[in-house]
């Protein structure tokens, strides 16, 4: 029998849909302290990340992402909390599952889980098998916790995103993925936009979407979009974006993004071929509720050009970005070469 | 041409740092050994081949990752030939006393475990003649005051690549502010989500973009209060 899967039978309802904002700026808003595991907040302070998903409900989030992005042990080691794996993601699914089903519409529980902070071999110490083995750890305790879909973000590694759709494979969870183009519009590790698809390698169940989060700002991730959309015409595509650059005004972080820009922003991805639309770090309620009207309003246009990108919502960080150029390379000397 | 064809110890000085600073690029780090030691028995000094080959290849090194030409597994890679290289030259340089700059301690703040970019900007500074103590990932404020307390250093250098952590290094400064020792420090912060704004708002000196120019901005810092130690 098929895995059920209501995000997918959310996409064809709805053509496109509104996923939700930041969790640590939120978070952060609300008391937490830097360096502060976000995820021990599911059990110490349940009622504010009931009221982080309510906000975003309430603001118009078809997509609630659940407050478990350092969920593997890899990451809760840091708080000793590396043997609460299970209870804590399945307490973050209960949360965002609870808020969802009270909501008066149909809204998507998606179990956030984010990278392990670890190098694989032969780069770093961990192995591909131990790698699949956290994910499913996590991702076991988010289905229990009644969590729809497992959402695989801010990623950089090919083989981390593989390893962890194997184990939402083996966990039998509908799933997606994102990466964050943060280094010279490609990954950390090097993926380009253009070669997001099928990174989920040899595996029976196939993304639901996949696409990009984070990253280093609206204007650069739109034009991530516009490579994901033509290396694979059709297929579903999330753009979780940053609310613009981060500022620190007195002790507080402040994004530069504003309700206008992050709608128009929403626009120009609905226009560039996008099906689930967010915000990441700095987008809060107030630009949700803007990109929730713009795409209710909003009738798909022609794909934007880079020029119209820049034009509405600012310049690219990255100066490569959408330049057409091929990757640049260094003139090398005769003699040895790798590969 | 095929690999086999460069044997290291038939070329000249210059061909082989040349080759070196490929070598270094490529992440071949037997090669590094090799031609570490071809240098070393020719009687190169130790500081020499360590500034003119290995700081000289990693400086291009990061240029690319700069430029978007290289990613960071080519970069841990060749981080990674530059150290075996720096483990031969390490004892020698201790030996034969070259010029020591001063003194860095580097850490990843609480809450993170990204350490690619702190073991470059530490590699780098030891490379540029700094002693480094790295305090590893996930430090609280506590660690960072231990270690200023043990090494009395000249540079107190942070990093963190999350949005979420990078917070955390206005913590470690106000800290240092409240116990009155911030101005006897040189404060350096980087990470990929960083900023030169977001380095002024928490109270660093300087926000270092990558480890080439954390080494710039930590040489420039040395001089100045040389040059004020000087004047007072």
């Amino acid at each position: 029998m098929p895995v059920a899967n209501p995000l997918a039978d959310l996409i064809a309802e709805k053509g496109v849909l509104l996923a939700d904002g930041a969790t640590g700026t939120n978070l952060f808003a609300m008391g937490l302290e830097a360096g502060d595991a976000p995820e021990l907040w599911n059990e110490d302070q349940p009622e504010k990340i009931r009221k982080l998903h309510r906000d975003f409900v309430d603001a118009g989030s078809d997509i609630i992402l659940t407050n478990s992005f350092g969920g593997t042990r890899h990451r809760l080691k840091l708080h000793h909390a590396q043997d609460r794996v299970f209870d804590l993601n399945k307490r973050a699914a209960e949360i965002a599952r609870e808020i969802a089903d009270a909501a008066p519409r149909k809204v998507i529980v998606a179990g956030s889980v984010g990278p392990t902070g670890e190098l694989l071999i032969p780069l770093g110490a961990l192995s591909y098998e131990a790698a699949v083995e956290a994910f499913v750890e996590q991702m076991e305790g988010l289905k229990a916790g009644g969590a729809d879909v497992a959402w695989i973000e801010t990623m950089s590694s090919g083989d981390e995103i593989k390893a962890a759709c194997e184990a939402a494979n083996k966990v039998g969870m509908p799933y997606t993925y994102t990466a964050s183009f943060d280094t010279a519009g490609k990954t950390m590790m090097g993926i380009h936009p253009k070669d997001i698809h099928g990174l989920e390698g040899d595996v029976s169940e196939k993304p639901v979407a996949v696409g990009a989060n984070c990253g280093v700002g609206a204007s650069d991730i739109l034009s991530s979009l516009l490579d994901m959309t033509a290396a694979k015409p059709g297929a579903a595509i999330i753009v979780k974006g940053n609310c613009g650059i981060p500022e620190f005004r007195g002790s507080e972080i402040y994004y530069s993004g504003t309700p206008p820009l992050m709608a128009e922003y929403a626009r120009l991805a609905v226009d560039a071929g996008a099906t689930i639309i967010g915000g990441c770090c700095g987008t809060a309620c107030d630009h949700l509720k803007a990109m929730r009207e713009a795409i209710d309003t909003h009738k798909k246009g022609e794909k934007p050009s880079l020029e119209a990108i820049v034009e509405k919502v600012g310049p690219f960080r990255n100066k490569t970005a959408g330049t057409g150029e091929d990757t640049p390379q260094r003139e090398r000397r005769g003699g040895r070469r790798k590969g | 041409m095929s690999e086999d064809d460069i044997i290291l110890s038939e070329l000249a000085d210059d061909e082989l740092v040349l080759q070196m600073h490929d070598d270094l690029y490529d992440g071949l780090k037997e090669e590094i050994e090799e031609a570490t030691r071809i240098l070393l028995d020719r009687g190169w000094q130790p500081y020499e081949v360590l500034t003119e080959a290995l700081v000289e290849g990693m400086r291009i090194v990061g240029e690319d990752f700069r430029d978007g030409i290289l990613f960071v597994p080519e970069v841990l890679l060749s981080a990674n030939a530059m150290k075996a290289g720096m483990f031969i030259l390490r004892p020698l340089l201790v030996e034969t006393g070259a010029p020591k700059l001063g003194k860095m301690v580097i850490g990843t703040v609480k809450g993170d475990i990204h350490d690619i970019g702190k073991n470059l900007v530490g590699m780098m500074m030891e490379g540029a003649g700094f002693d480094v103590i790295d305090l590893g990932i996930n430090n609280p404020v506590e660690n960072y005051l231990a270690a200023i307390e043990e090494h009395q250093p000249d540079i107190v250098g942070m990093s963190a690549l999350l949005t979420t952590t990078m917070p955390y290094m206005k913590v470690v400064i106000d800290t240092m502010k409240e116990k009155g020792i911030r101005d006897d420090f040189v404060v350096l912060v980087g990470g990929a989500p960083l900023n030169e704004e977001f380095g002024k708002a928490v109270g660093a000196d300087a926000y270092c973009r990558d480890a080439a120019v954390a080494v710039e901005t930590a040489k420039e810092y040395m001089k100045r209060r040389h040059n004020q130690a000087q004047s007072a």
